[in-house]
């Protein structure tokens, strides 16, 4: 087995047995970074990931995760690691500070080996909108791996790097780790820090572990989570997140999002997740059919809310005090204008555009007041349902991985993309895809959702599957 | 009509940045005067992925605030953003507080020779204040500048905007409410309300309307009147300027405007059209602001005695005109060091003594009272000195002058000197025969109804004693030695 197949946990037992070493596997991990056949790193972090690749060897007591090496999403802020967001706009940008999450890992023991590829401020489905080229999926080179954080879900695939970070807004970690065969999470908003997290809709963006199994995944939140002073919306986490052992889900009552199982999802995709909910009840779970009313409006009300708080996270790129600046000109306006014309891509512009709109004076009430009040009747819809069971299942996305250029002449094709991860997003609420099977040879992403702070039971149910169904997260001709 | 037919309608904005040690949304220092950038983060540069975190200090000192300016204190308040592109706000958007302030509907007092007034207060709110933008070239101004330059050492500094009624009627009473609101805020150490290095800034809102009206007309807003008198001038000139446009037919047309306080003109910085559309909307990376019940209590029954009610108490009690309270009120520590010398001596006279001489005599070394060498208790020992008659006034005074110069006891300082008042009787009455024996004309003048000229025979008993004898007993001798009547 190579390096590069380990899994975070197997690559920490290997480390600790002495049979390889953190320098061994990030230069390991390095090869195949620097051989992109997806495009998935915009920057390299070589000879920083290798020196303190050495330093943690060398170590008498190793830190918790032992040097392993990890990949970040493009949109958090590694001090000197230039970080881009996947726009033209922070072409070069080296920053001057770490964001609390990455810190975090660091001191932990991982290694940031480089910055992935992401739709361009993280608005995307598709990674088509990163600046710098789509990154492409592990499971068919023609197909798109999914975003936002497209180049973290690939990157993991593709065994670049065992686990990654990526951030998810209305299903930037969800969709393409479903697109991908992997596992990805969204944890409850607040449980990690969004201190360096560059913003796309601040009220929404929440980052989260990549990995190839659900205790990887679990392993790598357990070292984010928890409250940051430097960010107010960040919580103090109750209970410890603890890596899943359970192999049975008795007594567990698994809800069915009815309104996401329908129409507008395809049949093989529908076809793997009926088969997925048939293994929770073989293992001693019960399924019923749940509905969420307001579900329907999720879409809407999140391409308010999003654009609106976008429309003002954004405006600080105006080329003044960092990032790329337009050709000098004598008018401020001009500046401006040319600035952020020349530094943004269409899919940014549309939706600063709309949340401006959103915002303005005699249109507020109509739109984004409107979308707050509806956003309250899904928080509702969800603690209703919540009530009843313990845990709501979807599909990840309506389809398995689309071909590049499929959906990019048309937006509200790209949108509805991440239908099925919006409402949730909207509630706050922590949630997780899973592989569960496959369709035309593409992966099938299974939704996992549950109340705020439930992330430990949410990875006891996935972990129970994920060995149910045996799900191999190994792209064709892709391991070594 | 003439312009007694018309009443002005006045109501300010002020903003007052914060005496925290730290800036409103991260840790950075407020200072002022440094090397331009050299208090900045990624926070108030807003570097991307940087968060505010909110001053526990900064909604302390805005809770006090509205204690005193008699506010409703939130239960909740909610931090919004106020959308615009400059280059001296690196978010593009100003941290305000819109529809839910910290600080509800209030009442200010304030004294005026007419007695005291109140102001209602619609509003106070926290927000973030803006980097200092400077020209280079062209005399300042952006329009010819050859560049501009960005220090953000000020940006995200703490700012308090209070907001009044439009319930102001002239330039004189908005003077006397903002001079009285800055040093209720400096006395709570809410503020240093250093107008010149902009601190504390105000706008003013103004319409007028025929005597009698009771709707509004429509206002013009004169933005950053940083002196008092600025202010009372700059209304004064705002409301003729109104008054000449409806009298000739007008209309007055709603604006920001500038006053040039060097030319008394108003010019037009933008009008209604071009007013900005904020596009506020609630700020999500800030939980709404609850402050603890018990606390806000806490701060209110902490609040020290408020200069309206400490001037009203030393008319009241002390017997001091409304220009003594005045003068002595300002700034705190004079107040301070007047109360200090007034428990120990005749109030009224410490007022004298305080205002007149002391002042007078420190000025010319560039001292405060309070930093001076002349403490409370030896001024007030002055005072009773010169009430007991043991020293006279011009004794007193260079008493007062030896321990300005080199400190001391009073007392010791008489007995060293020799300036005690001279109290042998058979001296004095020598004194004042040999006085008259030497100025027999004008002993004559007076005793023939020129009492102008007891005056005199005191002057030069006073200098024969070098000041030491006691004028009243002198004047009474010269009255009764020359038989003046």
């Amino acid at each position: 087995m190579a390096l590069t197949d380990l899994t975070a946990e197997q690559s920490i037992t290997a480390i600790a047995a002495g049979r390889t070493s953190s320098e061994d596997l990030v230069r390991a991990h390095l090869e195949r970074v620097e051989h992109d056949d997806w495009n998935n790193f915009l920057a390299v972090n070589r000879e920083a990931a290798l020196a303190r690749a050495r330093e943690i060897d060398a170590m008498p007591q190793r830190p918790p995760l032992a040097g392993v090496p990890i990949a970040i999403k493009d949109a958090l802020s590694t001090r000197d690691l230039t970080t881009t967001a996947g726009s033209r706009i922070l072409e070069g940008f080296r920053p001057i500070y770490t964001a609390t999450c990455v810190a975090r890992l660091e001191a932990a023991g991982a290694v940031v080996i480089g910055k992935t590829n992401m739709d361009e401020f993280a608005m995307g489905s598709s990674c088509e909108n990163s600046a710098y080229g789509p990154s492409l999926n592990p499971w068919d080179t023609t197909r798109v791996p999914g975003g936002s954080s497209g180049g973290s879900a690939s990157a993991v695939a593709a065994r670049q790097a065992p686990w990654s970070l990526g951030s998810d807004t209305g299903g930037s970690i969800r969709q393409p780790a479903a697109l991908c065969g992997i596992v990805g999470v969204k944890p409850t908003y607040g449980a990690v820090s969004r201190y360096g997290l560059i913003a796309f809709a601040s009220s929404l963006d929440q980052v989260g572990p990549f990995a190839r199994t659900v205790r990887d995944a679990a392993l790598l939140l357990q070292s984010m989570v928890g409250r940051d002073p430097m960010d107010t919306t960040s919580l103090d986490w109750p209970d410890p997140i603890v890596l899943p052992t359970a192999g049975r889900l008795d007594g567990v009552r698994v809800g069915v999002i009815e309104e996401l199982m329908g129409e507008g999802i395809e049949p093989g995709v529908r076809a793997a997740c009926r088969a997925a909910l048939r293994r929770v009840e073989s293992l001693g779970g019960t399924v019923v059919p749940i509905e969420l009313p307001h579900a329907s409006y999720g879409l809407a009300t999140y391409y308010l809310i999003a654009p609106a708080e976008c429309s003002a996270n954004l405006a600080r790129f105006d080329g003044i005090r960092y990032g790329r600046r337009a050709e000098a000109t004598d008018d401020l306006l001009e500046h401006y204008e040319r600035t952020r014309g020349e530094g943004f891509g269409p899919e940014v512009k549309r939706r600063i555009m709309l949340g401006t709109f959103a915002l303005s004076s005699g249109y507020y009430d109509a739109y984004y007041g409107q979308a707050q009040r509806v956003r309250t009747l899904i928080v509702r819809d969800f603690a209703a349902a919540f009530a009843e069971v313990d845990v709501l299942a979807s599909p990840t996305s309506p389809t398995v991985a689309f071909r590049l250029g499929e959906r990019t002449a048309d937006p509200l094709s790209m949108y509805l993309s991440d239908v099925c991860t919006i409402p949730v997003s909207l509630a706050g609420l922590p949630s997780l895809s899973i592989p569960c099977g496959l369709s035309d040879g593409l992966p099938v992403g299974l939704q996992l959702a549950g109340p705020a702070f439930s992330e430990n039971r949410l990875f006891d149910v996935a972990h129970a599957l994920e060995a149910a169904i045996g799900f191999d997260p190994s792209p064709p001709g892709v391991t070594a | 009509m003439s312009s007694d037919a018309w009443e002005a309608v006045i109501g300010i904005e002020i903003h007052a940045q914060l005496l925290t040690r730290t800036k409103m949304f991260c840790g950075c220092a407020l200072s002022f005067g440094d090397p331009p950038n050299t208090h900045t983060c990624p926070v108030c540069l807003a570097h991307p992925g940087a968060l505010p975190v909110v001053n526990r200090e900064a909604i302390r000192l805005a809770i006090v605030a509205g204690h005193a300016l008699g506010c409703e204190i939130a239960e909740r308040s909610v931090f919004a953003r106020k959308n615009y592109f400059y280059p001296d706000l690196p978010k593009a958007y100003q941290i305000s507080q819109y529809d839910q302030p910290i600080c509800g509907p209030g009442c200010f007092r304030f004294l005026t020779e007419d007695g005291e007034k109140t102001l209602g207060i619609t509003r106070a709110h926290l927000e973030e204040d803006a980097a200092k933008l400077l020209h280079l070239g062209g005399e300042g101004r952006r329009a010819n500048a050859e560049g501009s330059v960005v220090d953000f050492n000020r940006g995200g500094t703490p700012l308090l905007e209070i907001v009044t009624e439009p319930e102001l009627h002239n330039g004189p009473d908005a003077a006397s409410f903002l001079k009285q609101l800055r040093q209720t805020l400096v006395h709570l150490g809410i503020t240093d309300g250093n107008m010149e290095q902009g601190s504390m800034r105000a706008d003013a809102n103004i319409s007028v309307r025929p005597v009698g009206a009771t709707g509004l007309g429509t206002k013009t807003e004169l933005k950053n009147m940083n002196s008092f008198t600025y202010l009372e001038r700059g209304i004064a000139a705002e409301v003729d300027r109104q008054i000449a446009i409806l009298e000739a037919g007008g209309t007055i047309t709603q604006q920001t405007l500038h006053y040039e306080p060097s030319t008394g003109h108003i010019t037009s910085l933008r009008s209604k059209e071009e007013a900005h559309d904020y596009r506020y909307f609630p700020e999500p990376d800030l939980e709404p602001v609850v402050p603890d019940r018990a606390w806000v209590e806490e701060l209110r029954a902490a609040l020290p005695e408020l200069p309206i009610d400490r001037r009203e108490r030393w008319i009241r009690e002390y017997g001091l005109t409304f220009e003594d309270a005045e003068v002595l009120s300002e700034p705190v520590q004079l107040g301070d060091y007047f109360e200090q010398v007034a428990a120990l001596a005749p109030p009224k006279s410490t007022a004298n003594w305080v205002r007149g001489e002391l002042r007078a005599l420190l000025r010319d070394r560039g001292q405060e009272p309070w930093e001076s060498r002349v403490s409370p208790a030896a001024l007030a020992e002055i005072i009773t000195l010169v009430e007991s008659r043991e020293i006279s006034m011009p004794s007193a005074k260079a008493v007062l002058g030896h321990v300005v110069e080199h400190g001391g006891l009073p007392r010791e300082v008489v007995a060293a000197l020799g300036l005690g008042a001279i109290q042998d009787e058979p001296a004095l009455v020598a004194i004042v025969e040999q006085l008259l024996a030497d100025n027999p004309v004008q002993a004559q003048q007076m005793r023939e109804g020129k009492d102008k000229l007891i005056g005199f025979f005191v002057g030069q008993a006073m200098k024969a004693t070098q000041g030491r004898a006691d004028p009243a007993r002198i004047s009474e001798l010269v009255r009764e030695r020359a038989g003046a009547g």
